[in-house]
C-alpha cells in the first residue's frame, strides 16, 4: 500500500530548466521525511506540486490517498504547510491571520478563535498577538507561518525549510511540536539545510540533486554507505607523524591519511570505543603527545558533501551561530 | 513554544461548497482586506484626493469656460451638474488600481499559495478582494458626492432615481476591480499593477461622454465614445440624477446604448464581471508567485 505521501516519477520544467526529473517518494502514515539536496535541487518545487500549488509536467502523486491532480480540493483538506517564505498578512495581527487561516479551513468561526488563542501560546507568540505582523521579528513571522499550518492539525504535515531563522531555543521547541504531532500519527515531509535536524527528525531520509532522488534510506544506512568510522588523532609535533602513522597502519583497517600541516592523520577503523583505548596505549608507548584525539563517525554532512560534491548551503546569515552548533557536533568523541 | 498536549490530527470539515460556501469564504476573505484597509488608511485618502482635486478644478476652472455645443447661452451651471456623473465614474474605474495592487502584492507575500493550499471556495480570494474594494469606493462615492454637492452640484430626480444612479456606478466600480484582479494576477509587481491598472483608463475615460458631450469630437471618435461601455453608466447615472442637458441630445450617432443608457449600463457591466471573473478565477487557480 502506498504511503500517505506517494510520489511516482514527478517531472517538472519551468522553460528550459528541469526542476524535477522523475522523483519517487513514500511516506508510510505517522513517518516524517527528510527531503535533502543543495540550493535548486527542486525540493521546493516538490512540495509545491505535492501541495496542488503546482501541477507537475507528468508523473503521479497521492497524498493521504487521494490523486492530487485529480482531487486538489480533497487533498487540501487534509493538509497542512509552511512554505519556504512565510506567508502571512503583514496588516494583520497573528491573531487575526490564524482565525482568518482557520475559517478558511472551514472550521466555524468560534472554533478558529479558540485554537488560534491555543496556538499563539504553543508558538511563544501569546506577547505580540495582537499587534500587526509587520512588526514581528523574522522569526516570530516564521513561527506564525508554521502555526497557521498546524491550525486544523492535519494528517499530513509539509514543512520547506521550516527551522531557518529560528532561534536556537525556538528551533528545539518546533522541534519538539514536530515530534509530538508525529506521535499523533501526522505524516511529515520536511526540507531541510540543517542535516543536524534531518538526522534528528526524520525517519526516511531522501537526498535529491537536479531533480532526482540520488539517495534514500535512514541516516544510518546512508552514513554507512557513505564510510564507517574513523579515528582522527592530531599530534603535538610534526616529527612523531611517522610513529603516529605506525600505529595507526596497525590497527586501523584501511590507508592512513595524513595533513603535514595540521599534524592530523586519519585512518578507517573497525571496533569503536574499544579500539579508541588500543590507539591511545600504543601512542602513549611510543612516545607519541598527542594533541587531540576522536573517534569520528560520518555525519550527514559527510554523506551530503560525498553525495552531492558540495556543501548545504545554510541561505540565512542570521543562522551562522546554529550552522556553527552543527559543524560542532561533526566530533562525537573528543 | 510549549510542549503541545498529543492529539490525533483531524481532517478540515467538507467545504461547504456551492454558493453559500463560497459566499461564507469570500466574506471572510473581504473582511481581512477592510481590516487591512483601516490599518492603511493612508491609501484610502490618497484615493480620494485625486477625485476631490477634479470635482474642485474641473468645477472652478473650466466649469466657466466650457462652451456644449448645442446647448443654450450661459449654461455653465448645467455643465457643473453634467460633469459631475462623469467623474464619479471615472473615480470608481480607478478601482481599478487599487484591486489590481492588492493582489499583485499578495501574489508577491506569497499570500496567494498559502490561500490555495486551503480547503476553499475556488473564487473566494478574488470575490473578497473585489467586495472590499467596492465598500472603499462605496466610501469614496460617499465622500465625493459631499464634496459635489459642496461646489453647488444638486439632483432633480426623487431620492430613489438618485441611488438608482449611485447603486450603477457602484456596480461599475466593481466590475472593473475584476479587470484589476486580472492584472493583478498577470505583473509581477505591485508597482506594475498600480499603473497597469491606470494607464489605460485615461483613454477610455476621456474617449467618452464624462467631461464634454460627444457632439463636438470627430465622427470616428463619437463612434467609440458612445460605445464605449464608460459612456453608458455614465449617461445613466446623468439621466437618473437629472444632470442632463437641455439642447444636448442622448446620442449623435444613435448608438443604441445611448438611447437605453439604463439597461446599457447594466448589461456592459454584469458583461465586464462575466468574462473578466472567468479569466481571473481560472488565472488565480493556475498562478505562480
Ligand atoms: N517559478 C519558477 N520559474 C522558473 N524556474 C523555477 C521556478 N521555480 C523553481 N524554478 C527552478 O527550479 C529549480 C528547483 O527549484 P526549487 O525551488 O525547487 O529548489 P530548492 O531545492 O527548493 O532550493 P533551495 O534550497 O534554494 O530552496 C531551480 O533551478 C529553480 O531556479
Ligand atoms: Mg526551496
Amino acid at each position: 500500500m502506498p504511503g500517505a505521501i506517494y510520489a511516482e516519477g514527478l517531472v517538472k520544467n519551468f522553460g528550459d530548466v528541469r526542476a524535477l526529473d522523475g522523483v519517487d517518494l513514500d511516506v508510510p502514515e505517522g513517518t516524517v521525511l527528510g527531503l535533502l539536496g543543495p540550493n535548486g535541487a527542486g525540493k521546493t518545487t516538490s512540495v509545491r506540486v505535492l501541495t496542488t500549488l503546482l501541477q507537475a509536467d507528468s508523473g503521479y502523486a497521492e497524498v493521504a490517498g487521494i490523486d492530487v491532480a485529480k482531487h486538489p480540493n480533497e487533498v487540501r483538506r487534509s493538509i497542512g504547510l509552511s512554505g519556504q517564505f512565510a506567508a502571512v498578512d503583514e496588516y494583520l495581527t497573528g491573531r487575526e491571520n490564524l482565525q482568518m487561516v482557520g475559517q478558511l479551513y472551514q472550521m466555524p468561526k468560534a472554533a478558529a478563535k479558540q485554537r488560534a488563542g491555543e496556538l499563539l501560546e504553543q508558538f511563544n507568540l501569546a506577547d505580540a498577538a495582537d499587534r500587526p505582523a509587520k512588526t514581528y521579528s523574522g522569526g516570530m513571522r516564521r513561527r506564525l507561518d508554521l502555526a497557521a499550518a498546524l491550525i486544523v492539525k492535519p494528517p499530513v504535515m509539509f514543512m520547506d525549510e521550516p527551522t531557518t531563522g529560528l532561534d536556537p531555543r525556538n528551533r528545539q521547541a518546533l522541534w519538539e511540536v514536530i515530534q509530538d504531532l508525529v506521535k499523533g500519527g501526522t505524516t511529515l515531509l520536511l526540507t531541510t539545510q540543517y542535516l543536524e535536524e534531518a538526522d534528528h527528525l526524520a525517519h526516511d531520509i531522501c537526498v535529491i540533486d537536479h531533480g532526482r532522488v540520488i539517495a534514500r534510506g535512514t541516516a544510518d544506512q546512508l552514513k554507512a554507505q557513505t564510510g564507517g568510522e574513523r579515528v582522527e588523532v592530531v599530534v603535538h609535533q610534526r616529527d612523531q607523524i611517522e610513529s603516529a602513522r605506525d600505529v595507526l597502519a596497525v590497527l586501523g583497517k584501511g590507508e592512513v591519511a595524513v595533513d603535514d600541516h595540521t599534524r592530523k592523520l586519519t585512518v578507517p577503523v573497525l571496533g569503536g570505543a574499544k579500539l579508541l583505548a588500543d590507539v591511545i596505549r600504543d601512542l602513549d608507548e611510543r612516545g607519541v603527545e598527542i594533541d587531540d584525539i576522536g573517534l569520528r563517525r560520518p555525519t550527514l554532512d559527510d554523506v551530503f558533501i560525498s553525495l552531492t560534491g558540495h556543501e548545504a548551503e545554510v541561505s540565512e546569515p542570521e543562522d551562522e551561530a546554529a550552522a556553527a552548533a552543527a559543524a560542532g557536533k561533526k566530533e562525537t568523541a573528543k | 513554544m510549549s510542549a503541545p498536549t498529543t492529539q490525533a490530527p483531524t481532517l478540515a470539515p467538507a467545504p461547504r461548497g456551492g454558493i453559500s460556501g463560497s459566499i461564507r469564504d469570500s466574506l471572510v476573505v473581504g473582511k481581512r482586506n477592510l481590516i487591512r484597509m483601516t490599518r492603511i488608511p493612508e491609501m484610502v485618502i490618497f484615493g480620494l484626493i485625486q477625485p476631490i482635486m477634479f470635482v474642485v478644478l474641473f468645477t472652478y476652472v473650466f466649469g466657466g469656460s466650457i462652451n456644449i455645443p448645442g446647448a443654450p447661452e450661459g449654461s455653465a451651471a448645467a455643465y457643473k451638474e453634467f460633469l459631475m456623473a462623469g467623474i464619479f465614474a471615472q473615480t470608481v474605474t480607478f478601482a481599478t488600481a487599487g484591486a489590481g495592487a492588492g493582489i499583485a502584492d499578495d501574489m508577491h507575500k506569497g499570500l496567494i499559495d498559502r490561500f490555495r493550499s486551503l480547503p476553499m471556495a475556488r473564487g473566494a480570494v478574488l470575490t473578497g478582494r473585489t467586495l472590499a474594494d467596492l465598500v472603499q469606493t462605496a466610501v469614496t462615492l460617499a465622500v465625493l458626492a459631499l464634496v459635489a454637492l459642496l461646489v453647488g452640484w444638486r439632483t432633480h430626480e426623487n431620492i430613489g432615481k438618485v441611488l438608482a444612479g449611485f447603486g450603477l456606478l457602484l456596480l461599475l466600480g466593481y466590475a472593473f476591480t475584476w479587470i484589476g484582479a486580472l492584472i493583478g494576477l498577470s505583473v509581477r509587481t505591485p508597482e506594475a499593477a498600480t499603473s497597469g491598472g491606470l494607464i489605460w483608463l485615461f483613454p477610455l475615460t476621456f474617449i467618452s461622454n464624462a467631461f464634454v458631450p460627444v457632439n463636438g469630437m470627430p465622427t470616428f471618435l463619437q463612434h467609440v465614445a458612445e460605445w464605449n461601455p464608460f459612456s453608458a453608466t455614465v449617461a445613466a447615472a446623468r439621466e437618473l440624477f437629472g444632470n442632463t442637458i437641455d439642447g444636448v441630445p442622448k446620442s449623435v450617432t444613435g448608438a443604441w446604448p445611448m438611447e437605453h443608457p439604463i439597461l446599457a449600463s447594466v448589461i456592459w457591466s454584469v458583461l465586464i464581471i462575466v468574462v473578466f471573473r472567468t479569466l481571473a478565477v481560472r488565472k488565480y487557480r493556475n498562478a505562480t508567485a
